[in-house]
């Protein structure tokens, strides 16, 4: 668990959003994510998590309630890599640089140092087509980090991907986290990913999406998906995950 | 710690060779040889066939030329002098006509494609437009601007502009949300926006728009030519071919078609073509590059 410091990272105050006249997608959200935490929101289709960050990362507007995030404008990093085809594995990451205005030989050096840090040191002439599904995705981080930003986005970022390289992401993604001292919200439907991940785990329910609960993850990282206190965790998260889906069923 | 981390290091490094395929294509001359060879057969097919229709005489000599008699007045045409004006002429007046409809394409295609309005006013007349032949609009232009220049670029550019812009827009149509969404939150807006995310990612249907405005320009040149015949117009390849056929020159006729049919081929192959590859290698949408 991590230490709980002064203001949250970002600070979510009943949120609610629905599109035109539709029903609400999302319901009376009320999140804090404090400074430094991975905080995992888990739920089945429909719960509004994609929507959710579209609206932290300020690519939409809420119909009531107010999003937070301390130090401006969060990454966001999608399913898909989403790196841009015409530009080289660098040149993705410096397009992030040069949007903040960073000077050419600063952007070189620090592109430089991003790919490294997702070690990807001798991948930045490549092209994006020329790269495997794990590679994108780790350039499409560096380019998230790139940005700066306090607080990182991940919406399902590991979703597409075969389980061995999913487990390897893991692994360096909680490495990144903590060296970088990223504060992370990451949205999944995978309840051992978000164990395996969070400090702690936020299930929503699915139409409208609304917190239903959340859990603590006591259990020291490096974490391994496969551990019995993973596993337990796991278990006791799904039971109320399939409650909660249940309900839509009309039966219960 | 550092071990584990040197752990996942080669774990990751392993991953990364094994899900990157390393194939090498064939070398750059041998995949130029073995785009060239088939057609050049096929060329030299028809020609021997040509010529064993002519020796049969099923067609009147005066109706088809030999392919030596074709060669000796495309020679004929060179020696005079006609044929290098004509060509320069032509290629000129081409590259002129393609220079500004492409300019006015561009500029055409972005606002019909991006302003919605404009977009369900003009959108369609632009797409039907495409379809009307450009040779249509020669009679008009004549009554308009008289036998000149002013004719001929009208109709090279109503033929070519329609059809870059009409790439223009469908390579912004093609443009992935996801991709503006990504462009947004790096922080894109307005012109930035623009400029490093929505027309790098029009690009490829634009070079299409352009491949075909070039087609339709040469084309629509050929008709205005062949229509419009004055001095004060000078001599180009469509003119050269109507004089040929004034003169009841068949070998002559048939070398016009020639030249124009090599001019458009040596443009598209020489420009176009290589330019459409380029772009589509780049991004992986080419079979032969990996």
């Amino acid at each position: 668990m991590q230490v709980v410091e002064a203001g949250p990272a970002v600070a979510v105050r009943g949120l609610t959003k629905r599109f035109g006249s539709g029903p609400n997608v999302l319901e009376d959200v009320s999140l804090d994510v404090a400074e430094g935490e991975f905080l995992c929101i888990l739920g089945a289709s429909g719960c509004g998590k994609s929507t959710l960050l579209s609206l932290i990362a300020d690519l939409d507007q809420p119909t009531s309630g107010s999003v937070e995030v301390l130090g401006g404008k969060p990454s966001l990093m999608f399913q898909e890599p989403a790196l841009f085809p015409w530009l080289t594995a660098e040149e993705n990451v410096q397009l992030a640089l040069r949007l903040k205005g960073v000077s050419k030989a600063a952007r070189r050096e620090r592109a430089a140092e991003l790919l490294a840090l997702v070690r990807l040191k001798d991948a930045g002439k490549k092209r994006v087509h020329e790269l495997s599904g794990g590679m994108r995705q780790r350039v499409a981080m560096a380019r998230a980090l790139a940005q700066d930003s306090h607080v990182l986005l991940m919406d399902e970022p590991f979703a597409a991907l075969d389980a061995i390289t999913r487990d390897v992401l893991h692994e360096e993604l909680v490495r990144i986290r903590e060296s970088q001292k990223l504060t992370v919200l990451f949205v999944t439907h995978n309840v051992r990913e978000a164990v395996r991940l969070g400090d702690r785990v936020v299930l929503l329910s699915s139409r409208p999406g609304r917190v239903v609960k959340e859990y603590a993850v006591e259990i020291d990282q490096p974490r391994r998906i496969e551990s019995p206190q993973v596993a337990s965790l796991s278990v006791a998260i799904t039971e109320d995950l399939r409650t909660e889906i249940r309900r839509h069923g009309g039966q219960s | 710690m550092t071990v584990q981390h040197d752990d996942l290091a080669s774990l990751e490094a392993g991953l990364d060779a094994l899900e990157t395929s390393v194939v090498t294509g064939p070398s750059r001359g041998h995949r130029l040889w073995s785009a060239t060879w088939p057609p050049l057969v096929f060329v030299a097919l028809l020609v021997v066939a040509w010529q064993l229709v002519y020796n049969a005489r099923v067609v009147e000599p005066y109706r088809l030329p030999s392919p030596g008699e074709t060669l000796t007045a495309l020679q004929d045409q060179w020696q005079s002098g006609d044929l290098g004006e004509a060509v320069w002429n032509s290629v000129s007046r081409g590259g002129l006509g393609f220079i500004a409809s492409l300019l006015l394409g561009t500029v055409l295609g972005l606002v019909v494609g991006r302003v919605k309005p404009v977009r369900r006013a003009v959108g369609p007349i632009l797409s039907g437009l495409q379809s009307l032949p450009s040779v249509a609009w020669v009679p008009a232009a004549i009554l308009w601007f008289g036998t000149n220049s002013a004719t001929i670029y009208f109709v090279v550019l109503l033929g070519a502009v329609p059809s870059i812009a009409n790439g223009m827009i469908s390579g912004l149509d093609q443009v992935p949300p996801l991709f503006m969404r990504v462009g947004r939150v790096l922080g894109a807006r307005g012109l930035a926006s623009a400029r490093h995310v929505l027309l790098p990612a029009a690009l490829p249907g634009y070079v299409g728009g352009l491949r075909q405005g070039w087609a339709f320009s040469w084309r629509s040149l050929m008709a205005a030519e062949l229509v419009a015949r004055t001095p004060e117009l000078g001599l180009g390849v469509g003119q050269l071919l109507d004089l040929s056929r004034q003169n009841a020159d068949i070998a002559g006729v048939i070398a016009g078609v020639f030249t124009i049919l090599v001019i458009g081929i040596a443009i598209e192959l020489c420009l176009f073509a290589p330019l459409e590859r380029t772009v589509l290698r780049r991004r992986g949408l080419l079979a032969s590059s990996l």
